[in-house]
């Protein structure tokens, strides 16, 4: 699940990711051999305890966001999270320990702890823990390909740029908004006893606003909400350029976002929003961007095929999978129609799942989900690697900070485009009756992932192969067979963009992870429309 | 050692606030302790233990301030933070909204803090997940649950000599059963100060009877319906209210509590009438923090009574504004109940649905405070006051705003938890007319 919606992330008083550090802080990295030595005291700790294998991710987690409304500057705040953590197996079974204590005997304190606690959990097995093989690297880099780090970008620029943003909406007839500019640096460190020693640069942005318009004498208000996506991306996201933009209703971003103009597009648009019809409610076609696509693909396609939630290990919080192994195995589960192909990497530039190793050492890589509307695969991790039959995990194990476990986690997941080249605009004439919806809002899906409802930020009402206005109170309902076996049009590579979420939440204790979901335009037929205008 | 006596954590924030050269100066103290184990498919899965402790310092020079924040603590160290701070605090732009520190408040001692939860060790929650998992094997059920215990202080100072400090302790627990053939599926959640308190083996038989009582459930035509939502599953719908109550957004005229024609609805007869909220960090079986964040003592306060909105939340820069005294975000909520068991208000109904649990909560509409989500984990269709047989799981598409103005009778209220925040709540089994469900969900 998605756990924080955009609403929550606008508020002045963000929950701290970490310890806060100065605004003037230089950005650093740590020397890794240093952080070599205290992998070392962990592993050696580990493995005079009893542990059969163990791995050290030493974390320098790094945050700092802007938060502004109209013209004035909520919080510009850095945080910073440093620590470790020590996963073990003993007598087969996991035991895990973090600890902000990272001088020898603090590492080596949580170590033996660690060991402890796996070794009492080891009488609550059914069977040990089976790890698929994995070669060490020994002591190797990755760093994300960006091109201007955001962390060493003035903070009086990232405020000068928002506060013109808010301006823009402002002068548009905003009655408020509120902009956000949010960066992740994730320095990780990671060693194991299979002889990996793997130090890693990872760079996120997300620059966002909402805007509002009220109606003060009927009570009545609307929001636009940032066409903006967040991506494993440098300061250079912000840097507009007209190849980027794909001109539609209103502007739509690929590689590169203008948020000024954004906001001035909103601004006229949260407007039309207040006049908008409502909807009436019904089945339609549906033509649905990328923008908001993505969030579509993102609950019934990327967790249904997590296989951790397929075998039950997440039952008790996000839930199990109505994918299950039969389905798999019986290799003709009609998971959608043939234009649909679906593919898992770990490896797209500018996506927020690009990474050079996940959270155990083991290389990324892309692969298939679904071809041809088949499911053809999951989403693993090394210990399920062999209920699958495979010989090496898929790379997909992630932990949000060093004090959390790392487990499977989504890698991004896309919709690929169409094999013709056509436009969204190609889409939409030959749509007789349908709505064309722009940007993510609203979103709820089971817990097995068949029955969802989601919501955008813009609707146009589609009639005849003809835009015929703005409309509102949108709500779709499907069941997520059913939606993509009525996927009749994708469009082509030219308009393929990623969306994407800094928080998606999974696990006990929860935690958050990011990712991306790239699409390009597609048409999905006969879709329950529902009205959600209510009076209070 | 993260947990921190309230000597030792004033002691060392006044040594900090030595250091300041500022206008105003906050400092504060954050640790915490705990370990957690999940399982499933009756076996652990996973273990950890995580401890951390952090000190903030806050620095002001007119209406300027800079924040940095160490986890060292030498008396150079110390200095340094306090140094970053002020020069931070030069830099940043001015914000036109800040209000002054608060001076000395006085504070009643929380009984937030049990020490029998602070004793846990890797073993005691083995135990309990132990317990758990023999139910679910006597049971032919597959379980899958999370136990967790936290013990955590916060502590803040100020130059105007606020000082301010809590400690607690807490253990959540929860558990999802499901048969074999994946027809039935049960949960339970739990959540306490006091470790005594939770059992994991009568939890675990809850959820046990849910799953197999939910195997073979019957569509039934979605619509509106009598409702009864368990505790469990009325908090979390009902959290998602608690948040909005917010004076600035609604006199803002961008919340449900905006008031047509300007200004917010305090005052305003907006539930029905047996509707009545409050906070209360003394209460007994639901102690919280005794202070806000920004350092307010925290009392019992009314939220909504008998129906009527008595109380927006207030920032001090907002109250400024309205002139009107502050009112902080309260660190718990309580809603008041009846007398009636579960089994009574079952009892009570002709027709209707008992819902165990919901899931996947999000707003549609902040207007209306539309929510969506869905049934799960037990869904039983009731007639002539008994439950006749499990239903398939429904979306819901509600305002729980609409929903507490159809209430027609209220349970006792009993300690849950929220299970998305894990927040604990005192809430009442509530019955709901006109509940609205849109469509049917294959879901188990």
């Amino acid at each position: 699940m998605t756990g924080m919606g955009l609403g929550a992330t606008l508020l002045p008083k963000m929950p701290a990711f970490g310890k806060e550090v100065p605004l003037d802080s230089p950005w650093t990295t740590i020397d890794p051999a240093i952080k070599k030595q205290m992998a070392d005291i962990a592993l050696n700790q580990a493995t005079s305890k009893g542990a059969t294998y163990a791995d050290v991710r030493i974390g320098r987690y790094l945050n700092q966001y802007v938060v502004t409304r109209e013209n004035k500057v909520q919080n510009i705040t850095n945080t910073e999270s440093y620590g470790i953590g020590i996963r073990v197996i003993a007598n087969g079974s996991w035991g895990f320990a973090a600890t902000d204590k990272t001088d020898a005997d603090g590492i080596a304190k949580a170590t033996a702890l660690a060991v402890e606690i796996a070794k009492e959990n080891a009488r609550l097995l059914k069977e040990p823990v089976i790890l698929a093989p994995q070669k060490g690297y020994g002591e190797v880099q990755w760093k994300a390909p960006i091109e201007k780090n955001a962390f060493e970008v003035p903070i009086k620029e990232k405020v000068d740029l928002l506060l013109s943003v808010n301006d823009a909406a402002m002068k548009g007839g905003a009655n408020y908004v509120n902009s956000i500019l949010f960066l992740v640096n994730e320095q990780k460190y990671f060693a194991s006893t299979d002889g990996s020693y793997i130090d890693q640069d990872i760079h996120r942005i997300w620059p966002t606003f909402t805007i509002t318009k009220i109606d003060e004498a009927t009570g009545k208000f609307e929001t636009r909400n940032a066409l903006s996506a967040p991506m494993g991306m440098g300061y250079e996201y912000l840097n507009a350029r007209p190849t980027d933009k794909i001109k539609s209703v209103t502007t739509l971003y690929k590689q590169r976002y203008d948020m000024l103009e954004d906001a001035r597009n909103g601004a006229a648009e949260v407007q039309q929003k207040m006049k908008a019809k409502s909807v009436e409610a019904g089945k339609y076609d549906l033509v649905l961007d990328p923008s908001h696509l993505w969030l579509t693909i993102h609950e019934s396609v990327g967790h249904p095929t997590e296989l951790d939630r397929v075998l039950g290990y997440e039952a008790n919080f996000a839930g199990t999978s109505f994918l299950t192994l039969d389905k798999w195995q019986s290799k003709n589960f009609n998971f959608g129609s043939k234009l649909v192909n679906i593919m898992a990497d770990k490896t797209q530039p500018g996506s927020l799942g690009a990474v050079g190793y996940d959270d155990e050492g083991v290389a990324t890589r892309e692969w298939p989900l679904i071809k041809d509307g088949i499911l053809t695969n999951y989403q693993t991790i090394r210990d399920q690697a062999h209920i699958l039959g495979l010989d090496s995990s898929q790379g997909c194990c992630y932990a949000d900070n060093w004090s959390s476990v790392q487990f499977q986690r989504m890698p991004n997941v896309s919709l690929q485009p169409g094999a013709g080249n056509q436009s969204a605009n190609d889409l939409i004439k030959n749509v007789e009756k349908g709505i064309y919806i722009i940007g993510d809002s609203s979103y709820s899906i089971d817990q097995q992932r068949y029955n969802f409802q989601f919501s955008g930020q813009l609707y146009f009402e589609i009639k005849e192969g003809k835009i015929a206005g703005m409309l509102k109170d949108v709500a779709y309902q499907s069941n997520t067979q059913e939606f993509w076996n009525s996927c009749a049009a994708v469009a082509g590579k030219e308009d393929y963009r990623l969306g994407g979420s800094f928080f998606d939440g999974k696990g006990q204790p929860s935690q958050s992870s990011a990712v991306s979901h790239g699409a390009s335009t597609a048409r999905f037929n006969g879709v329950n429309v529902i009205n959600t205008a209510r009076k209070i | 050692m993260a947990i921190l006596t309230k000597e030792q954590a004033q002691t060392l924030l006044k040594k900090v606030l030595s250091y300041s050269k500022a206008d105003e100066c906050e400092v504060g103290l954050n640790g915490s302790e705990g370990g957690n184990i999940r399982y499933a498919r009756n076996a652990v899965s996973t273990a950890g233990d995580i401890s951390n402790l952090t000190l903030s310092v806050s620095a002001t020079f007119g209406k300027k301030t800079g924040t940095a924040t160490i986890n060292e603590f030498s008396d150079a160290a110390l200095e340094r933070v306090v140094r970053r701070a002020e020069e931070l605090a030069q830099l940043a732009p001015e914000n036109p909204e800040y209000v002054p520190l608060l001076g000395p408040q006085t504070y009643k001692e929380s009984i937030t803090w049990v020490p029998a939860t602070a004793a846990i060790t890797p073993d005691t929650r083995a135990e309990a997940v132990a317990k758990s998992i023999k139910v679910a094997k006597e049971a032919n059920l597959q379980s899958a649950g999370y136990i967790e215990n936290t013990s955590s202080f916060t502590a803040m100072a100020n130059s105007k000599g606020l000082f301010a400090y809590n400690k607690d302790t807490d253990v959540v627990f929860s558990i999802t059963t499901r048969n074999e053939a994946g027809t039935g599926s049960g949960y339970a959640a739990r959540g306490y100060n006091d470790i005594s308190k939770l059992d994991t083996h009568s939890a675990t038989k809850i959820s046990a009877s849910k799953a197999n009582g939910s195997a073979g459930a019957r569509a039934i035509e979605p619509g509106k319906y009598t409702v009864i939502l368990e505790p469990v599953a009325g908090a979390y719908m009902l959290e998602n209210m608690f948040r909005g109550l917010d004076a600035r957004s609604a006199d803002e005229g961008r919340s449900f509590m905006s008031k047509p024609g300007g200004g917010n609805r305090l005052g305003e007869q907006l539930m029905d009438e047996k509707v009545n909220l409050y906070s209360d960090p003394f209460n007994a079986e639901l102690p919280s923090n005794t202070w806000s964040r920004d350092g307010f003592p925290l009392e019992r306060t009314s939220w909504i009574d008998k129906g009527v909105v008595k109380n927006l939340a207030y920032n001090r820069y907002w109250a400024q504004q309205k002139n009107v005294q502050p009112v902080p975000f309260p660190s718990n909520m309580i809603m008041t109940g009846g007398d009636a068991s579960l089994e009574e208000l079952i009892k009570s109904t002709e027709k209707g649905i008992l819902i165990s649990r919901l899931w996947y909560i999000r707003m549609v509409d902040p207007q209306s405070l539309l929510l969506t989500g869905l049934t799960r984990d037990g869904t039983f269709y009731i007639e002539n006051g008994q439950i006749k047989f499990p239903i398939k799981n429904m979306r819901f598409n509600e305002s729980p705003v609409i929903m507490l103005n159809n209430v027609e009778a209220l349970g006792k209220p009993e300690r849950t938890i929220s299970i998305e925040s894990y927040r604990s709540y005192l809430i009442p089994p509530m019955k709901i007319r006109d509940f609205t469900f849109t469509s049917l969900s294959d879901a188990i």
